[in-house]
């Protein structure tokens, strides 16, 4: 019964579309953060999806995978303020290179892909719950 | 005889079955949405009905014109049209197609939700239309075997 894949094809872009959101919203929070881990700036992630066949001999089964998490090598915004301890020479401060307005934008998509694939779980859902109830 | 009863029901079965197939595809065009390069795929219900019926001896039948398109092969290494991407429909598969995007994306990824989502919508209404066929269908062999 093929519609029963559909709940794997819609599972995995939700689970991809969850990453994307966690991504996102670690961004956002990170929007500020001048020092990291290894001394530098926050640089924004971004997901890469891929299609991912959920049944290898199934073309048509398509599914999506979180490929990798790239950061993003654009150049961070300098802020100039020589009494941070983090400033250089010249008394400016690299910000982290995240762009709240793409972000918010990012999310905005991400979410309205997410609900779609609920959508079409719940159709789905319902279609089996009718199709069980066949011839009765 | 029993081949005649059931003939009406396989017919619609077979018609359930490529609209829970069709239902997967839009799905994964769904899923797909922001996949970059990924192609939106779907394929010709009516083709597919007629070659999946075709065996099925049926008044409400009428799909004899309707044979699989296939590309003449003239040298070994040529690569047979629909082996790359044929559905699991048994013999006589029907070749995923792909859909050509009214306005295409950046990324490559020609997936429109607006258009899949009505399709996908379509679908289910029409799969819940053969259900529906099928139950009456069903109701009323009962109600020929139990006379009443």
């Amino acid at each position: 019964m093929s519609l029963f894949k559909v709940f794997g094809v819609s599972g995995s872009a939700i689970g991809a579309q969850n990453v994307r959101l966690n991504t996102i919203a670690s961004n956002l929070a990170n929007a500020d953060s001048i020092s990291g881990p290894d001394g530098k700036a926050y640089r924004a992630r971004q997901v890469i999806f891929q299609t991912q066949l959920t049944d290898a001999n199934d073309q048509a089964s398509a599914g999506v995978r979180v490929a990798q998490v790239i950061e993003s090598d654009a150049e961070g915004r300098k802020m100039f303020d020589p009494k941070n301890p983090m400033a250089d020479e010249s008394g400016h401060v690299t910000m982290p290179n995240v762009n709240v307005i793409d972000e918010m934008v990012n999310m905005i998509s991400a979410s309205r892909a997410y609900q779609n694939n609920v959508e079409v779980m719940n159709t789905t859902k319902n279609l089996l719950a009718k199709t069980i109830a066949m011839g009765s | 005889m029993l081949n005649r009863i059931t003939s009406q029901i396989d017919f619609n079965a077979e018609a359930l079955k490529l609209r829970s197939e069709r239902q997967r595809v839009i799905a994964a065009n769904i899923a797909n949405a922001d996949t970059p390069n990924f192609q939106a795929r779907d394929f010709n219900f009516r083709e597919a009905l007629g070659n999946a019926t075709r065996d099925i001896a049926s008044p409400g039948s009428t799909s004899s014109a309707a044979m699989p398109r296939s590309l003449a092969t003239t040298d070994s290494r040529h690569v047979a049209a629909g082996t790359l991407s044929t559905l699991s429909l048994g013999a006589k598969g029907t070749p995923l197609q792909y859909r050509q995007p009214v306005q295409g994306a950046f990324d490559g990824n020609t997936v429109e939700v607006h258009q899949e989502t009505a399709n996908f919508a379509e679908n289910a209404v029409r799969y819940e239309a053969s259900l529906r066929f099928l139950n009456g269908q069903i109701k009323s062999m009962g109600m020929a075997i139990n006379g009443q």
